[in-house]
């Protein structure tokens, strides 16, 4: 390179035509499906789809590099390698998660049906029944604990936000930060611990379930709420003091209307992310086939509980109860999506208008 | 005020303090306090509860282990490696996905695919769980079996392999794929903040796009690249579901990655073990609960640190 000294002809010259590339890609698949499957024949074994595409991807990645490198230089050469490496990562990474989606809605959509919706559990051996009860149980777990929570969650991040000074506020912030990392199942064992003390070793109960999902809630919320009170400018504060009003009348009438969709995102959040929570429930709420609406007596179900179960507990018809798993978890996932949905159109359609 | 003249202050001015101020101010007080008081009580109860644990003979333990710690010691054992090995394989994958999303995707994919990474991320685990052993378990046992026969020299990959497939190795990669999402959601937030005015320059010098990135994405958002790190493996430690779901557990310390024997993972015990126990082996599990929020705890305070210490620096904030 160093010698070269006569300018290139064009301002192309020295680089590799855009569809370089993907012929270069085309033609390493080719040729791996090719020495594949006359391996396969040879050996008599299936033809591996698995086998072609990372034989094909490595022949790209050698190809390309050493074509690069002849014609643009290593340095170019480096790049197309990462770009190659880089894309590899996503759809490395996509094939399980892709994998999971279409296995949940496939396997899932078995038993998706109305009875699923209306039946528990209760005198069901063999086929048929349903998650009523475990969606009841759910929901009013996820609700007692979002009621615990998040009055708690945002008067917190009111606190830390308006009122917070000095060393207090800062062990707030830090406990917050450590309350985030509890793992779900010692939130279960504490909730455990405590009920325990009042109503003896072997209580289970759904207030207790909630217990423990609020431990797990309350960081979530006061996180995302305490964001959302940073982002109001400062200056709505101040033209609200500069009119008289007083602090908690600011905080009620300027601060919370205009912070309201991005609080209300995060809460949907939160909710999404402890519907999802086995192990906490799977201690102290316990399992059952019944309804129990029951609160404070008794085992409650939970849709991630008893999708866990279902698995766990494999009656003698095995298939039924695989595909009662299946469905609940697909119930499940689309409880957190709407939940995600939702939270996603909130912000989009109440987000303030700051006048950008 | 009707003098026209101010009298001389001696005391500085105090604003009025309004009932509904009052009420207001200590509300918020006491929920932040509550905060406080709530994880004082974790604790406090989380030892009252485990304490009986450690003054018992062991003997009277399920198993009667030796001791105490000859029955925590594999579990401990058996979280650390799995996560470990979770991290291993989600870290450099998150990172590219990352990068892809940021600096490779066409601008109007990258949306989609961060609001589709954003939903992966809300997956329950019990989800993964099931799909683990469903899925990922019987279309891995090939893989095993080429690797224990080509490569059976290596420790790691020592036979005999596993006939179900319920090895920590696939609980590792269960973990990984849980973790990839949160990750990613991290990796990607702090890529995006990258001043543009460093990428231009990067670029505008003739740096090819590589180049630009490691001179001016990578050295910026390591903090994010670390803490993102950091609360994936705090994610993977407290793993339960998919962990309990997939592995099939003895009470060994094994870094053997294919066999049928694998440690379990103290959330996994305790989720397994808890709805049969009874008695003082409940305050055994409690104190092995006790014991995982204590690592827990240390891994992301170490993340805060890091992320602290180089917040000055970064402008990352």
């Amino acid at each position: 390179m160093a010698t070269t000294v006569s300018m290139p002809k064009t301002l192309t010259q020295g680089q590799l035509h855009p569809r370089t590339p993907w012929v270069v890609l085309g033609l390493s698949i080719a040729g791996a499906a090719g020495v594949v499957s006359l391996i396969s024949m040879a050996s008599g074994e299936e033809f591996s789809l698995v086998g072609t595409v990372a034989l094909g991807v490595l022949a790209y990645l050698v190809m390309i590099v050493i074509l690069s490198r002849q014609i643009e230089g290593s340095r170019k050469a480096t790049d197309r390698l990462v770009t190659a490496l880089v894309t590899g990562a996503f759809l490395i990474a996509m094939t399980p998660l892709v994998s999971l989606v279409s296995t949940v809605v496939i396997l899932g959509s078995e038993r998706f049906d109305a009875e699923f919706f209306t039946f528990s559990m209760r005198n069901i051996v063999g086929e048929g029944g349903g998650a009523v009860h475990a969606i009841v149980g759910t929901l009013l777990m996820t609700g007692t604990a979002a009621i615990i929570s998040i009055p708690i969650g945002l008067f917190t991040a009111i606190y830390l936000v308006e009122y917070g000074r000095g060393p207090l506020a800062r062990a707030i912030t830090f406990f917050v930060d450590v309350m985030t990392g509890i793992p779900s199942i010692v939130a279960g064992l504490f909730a455990f611990s405590l009920f325990a003390i009042f109503f003896g070793p072997g209580v289970r109960m759904g207030f207790a379930g909630a217990t423990a999902l609020a431990v797990l809630m309350i960081p979530v919320v006061v996180r995302s709420c305490e964001e959302m009170l940073r982002v109001v400018p400062n200056e709505l504060r101040e033209a609200s003091f500069a009119l008289g009003v007083p602090k908690w009348l600011t905080i009620l009438n300027v601060v919370l209307p205009t912070s309201a969709a991005g609080i209300a995102t995060g809460i949907m959040l939160a909710i999404a992310r402890v519907i999802g929570e086995t192990a906490p429930l799977l201690i102290v709420a316990g399992f059952t086939a019944s309804m129990n609406t029951n609160m404070f007596a008794d085992r409650m179900q939970s849709l991630p509980v008893f999708v866990f179960t279902s698995y766990a507990n494999q009656g003698v018809d095995t298939q039924a109860y695989l595909d009662r798993a299946w469905a609940g978890a697909l119930t499940l996932i689309l409880i957190v999506m709407a939940l995600n949905l939702l939270a996603r159109l909130i912000a989009r359609f109440f987000a303030p208008k700051l006048g950008r | 005020m009707t003098a026209t003249e101010a009298p001389p202050q001696t005391t500085p001015l105090k604003a009025k303090q309004r009932l509904g101020d009052i009420v207001f101010s200590r509300t918020s007080l006491a929920s932040g306090a509550a905060i406080l008081v709530i994880l004082a009580l974790v604790a406090v109860f989380l030892i009252a509860q485990s304490l009986p644990a450690l003054v018992v003979d062991p003997e009277k333990f399920i198993g009667s282990p030796p001791s105490l710690w000859d029955y925590v010691w594999p579990l401990v054992f058996g979280t650390l490696w799995s996560s470990a090995l979770a991290l291993a394989m989600a870290l450099p994958l998150a990172v590219g996905i990352a990068l892809f999303i940021s600096h490779y995707a066409p601008r109007r994919l990258s949306q989609f695919l961060g609001y589709i990474i954003d939903l992966l991320a809300a997956v329950p685990s019990v989800v993964y769980g099931l799909w683990g052993i469903g899925v990922l378990a019987p279309a891995v046992l090939p893989a095993y079996a080429w690797l224990t026969e080509n490569l059976g020299w290596i420790p790691l990959f020592s036979g005999p392999v596993s006939g179900t497939g319920r090895t920590i190795l696939t609980a590792s990669i269960v973990l990984g794929v849980m973790i990839l999402p949160v990750m990613t959601a991290i990796c990607r937030e702090i890529f995006l903040q990258t001043p543009v005015l460093h990428e231009e320059a990067a670029l505008a010098l003739g740096a090819t796009r590589w180049e630009m990135i490691t001179m001016s994405v990578l050295p910026f958002g390591r903090p994010g690249i670390i803490s993102g790190a950091m609360l994936g493996l705090g994610r993977a430690l407290g793993e339960t579901m998919a962990v309990a779901m997939v592995l099939s557990p003895t009470a060994i310390v094994s870094f053997a990655l294919l066999q049928s024997t694998n440690p379990s993972t103290i959330a996994a015990n305790i989720a397994l073990s808890f709805p049969e126990s009874y008695g003082v082996n409940v305050n055994l599990l409690i104190f092995t609960g006790l014991v995982l929020f204590v690592i827990t705890l240390i891994v992301n305070s170490i993340a805060r640190y890091i992320v602290n210490r180089r917040k000055d620096f970064s402008g990352a904030n």
